[in-house]
């Protein structure tokens, strides 16, 4: 079910102000990838570009072969690539089971799979099959988190996109998250984790990509990045490898 | 004043005030999935019963004239989003405000020049005696006008609520990145909902005809009102437009009442006004809310 992303030389920003610098990254089918880097290092405008909402100013993005540079967002979903964006931008006044039913917009009304997938999402995360009639604006922050990753799942996605789904979440309800995760890697979905957690994308994720001023500075396999001086001093906090 | 006397006071008002709630509710609905305030929603009100006279003249029953009527102005709605509006959606708002406007003109001109610069007038629908409510005379008309908004609002809940164009109307209101990454088309649904706007706008005309009359000139008054009642609603959901279409209605019927006939049109500029400066969320809006 996983497709295969492939990012090359990459550019892209705000209106003058260019942000990327000729990325060029890859997600492999079933992969998980993570991309780090500090604030500001242009890793949401890089999943922005990928998803659509910024057209890049150069390179491409292809999707399991298939050209999709500079294709419009409502488009792009239907080539099975899905954004968990930066914020989560839920629609947050209707209910947990209307934003899991627009998640599903981009497939036919009749499609057999969205039934299935709405299942597999309440299995994921038992929690939006009991809230299902609450309005979602009033779920705590890591109940919308998983919406969001929930919502993000009805369309059916072969490549997931995810902006920092940790941020600012209990330890707890972060490992719940990624717990989900792991399972959907494990069912061969392709993904990409954005994290400013380094250590915490690093130990989930099979390779990883550091992002500084807009570029790629450094790429690897998960472990390797994880011992690497550089990305230890900048993005570990210089601590040692903690035991779990 | 007497008990029937205030009943009839207060049918008038429900009368005006269905008319002022399509309207509203045509306001509502384009400014859910665009933002902006469609100074042109007036027109459609124009156009819907100045057409419906037209398609009569031509010698179509009034029932089909008028689905006529409203089914050539959605058309119209659709266009004038498509052609005058989409191309400049990156400009802002205020440019799509002022292109409304200018649309609202040449609609004007447009009439003025098909149609003439005469009043023109419709048959009731169903001609007869006025009905007698408890010493109160309400025309034939007034249960039509009645009827067509219940059924308009009926019809439009059903579709917010129960439908896959409904809802993705509603994400679009939210936000339109989030709606375009589930895969909505959202420059589809900014031109749906002109089309939306523009049919409830030509029903009222089309439903009021009969009793008022209606020309060339008859958008901008009824614009204003609409307008008043929509923020008196909050611009919020269907159903605040609706409340405030009839709250508006009655408030300006029973100021004939208790006041003078000299200030009923002042009391929607007066309404306006007293909710922007003093509750700008309108009656039933909260500080968060969604806007269709
Ligand atoms: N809408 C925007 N308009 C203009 N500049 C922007 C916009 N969004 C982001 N930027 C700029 O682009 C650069 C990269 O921002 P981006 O959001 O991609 O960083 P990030 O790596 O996701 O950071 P964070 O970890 O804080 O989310 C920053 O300098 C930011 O100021
Ligand atoms: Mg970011």
């Amino acid at each position: 079910m996983g497709a295969e992303l492939r990012i090359d030389g990459l550019c892209a920003g705000y209106g003058r102000v260019d942000v990327l610098r000729d990325v060029t990254l890859r997600v492999d089918a079933g992969e998980m990838v993570t991309l780090i880097g500090s604030n500001g290092a242009g890793k949401s405008t890089l999943l922005k570009a990928v998803a659509g909402l910024l057209r890049p100013a150069a390179g491409t993005v292809t999707l399991g072969g298939v050209p999709i540079t500079g294709m419009a967002p409502e488009r792009i979903v239907r080539q099975r690539l899905a954004l968990v964006p930066e914020g989560r931008m839920l629609f947050g006044p209707l209910t947990v089971d209307e934003n899991l039913l627009i998640g599903a917009h981009s497939r036919p009304a009749r499609d057999a799979g969205v039934a299935a997938d709405l299942e597999r999402v309440r299995m994921l995360f038992p929690m939006l099959a009991e809230r299902g009639a609450q309005i979602s604006a009033t779920l705590s922050g890591g109940e919308q988190q998983m919406l969001a990753v929930g919502r993000a799942l009805m369309s059916g996605p072969e490549v997931l996109l995810l902006d920092e789904p940790s941020l600012g979440l209990a330890p707890r309800v972060i490992a719940a998250i990624f717990e989900a995760l792991d399972t959907l890697r494990s069912e061969g979905l392709s993904i990409l984790l954005v994290e400013q957690d380094a250590h915490l994308a690093l130990r989930h994720a099979d390779r990883g990509y550091v992002m500084r001023n807009g570029a790629i500075a450094l790429e690897g396999p998960a472990d390797k990045l994880r011992d690497d001086e550089q990305v230890r001093h900048a993005y570990l906090g210089g601590r040692p490898e903690t035991r779990e | 004043m007497e008990a029937a006397e205030f009943l009839q006071y207060v049918i008038a008002g429900l009368k005006s005030g269905s008319i002022y709630a399509l309207v509203a509710l045509g306001f509502t609905v384009v400014y859910g999935s665009t933002g902006i305030i469609n100074f042109a929603q007036g027109e459609f009100f124009m156009l819907g019963g100045v057409l419906t006279v037209w398609f009569y003249g031509l010698g179509l029953p009034v029932p089909i004239a008028g689905l006529a009527a409203v089914a050539t102005t959605a058309a119209l709605g659709i266009l004038f989003e498509r052609f005058a509006l989409r191309k400049q959606r990156s400009a802002g708002p205020l440019v799509l405000v002022i292109i409304t406007i200018g649309g609202s003109m040449v609609m004007k001109s447009l009439a003025r020049h098909l149609f003439g610069p005469d009043e023109l007038s419709l048959p009731e629908f169903t001609p007869g005696p006025s009905i007698d409510i408890a010493g109160a005379a309400v025309e034939r008309q007034a249960l039509w006008v009645w009827g067509l908004t219940i059924v308009a609002v009926v019809v439009l809940w059903w579709l917010y609520r129960k439908t896959r164009l409904g809802r993705a109307m509603r994400a679009c209101s939210i936000s339109h990145d989030a709606a375009r990454l589930m895969g909505i088309d959202t420059a589809r649904i900014v031109m749906v909902s002109f089309g939306i706007a523009a049919a409830l706008g030509a029903l009222a005309g089309f439903a009021v005809t009969p009793l008022t009359q209606t020309s060339w000139d008859a958008g901008a008054a009824i614009g204003v009102k609409g307008f008043a009642a929509a923020i008196l609603g909050g611009l919020g959901n269907p159903v605040a437009s609706v409340v405030g279409g009839l709250v508006l209605g009655l408030l300006e019927s029973l100021s004939v009442a208790f006041i003078s006939s000299t200030y009923k049109d002042a009391i929607s500029l007066a309404v306006l006004l007293i909710v922007l400066f003093a509750r700008p969320q309108g009656l039933f809006g909260s500080a968060r809310r969604e806007k269709v």
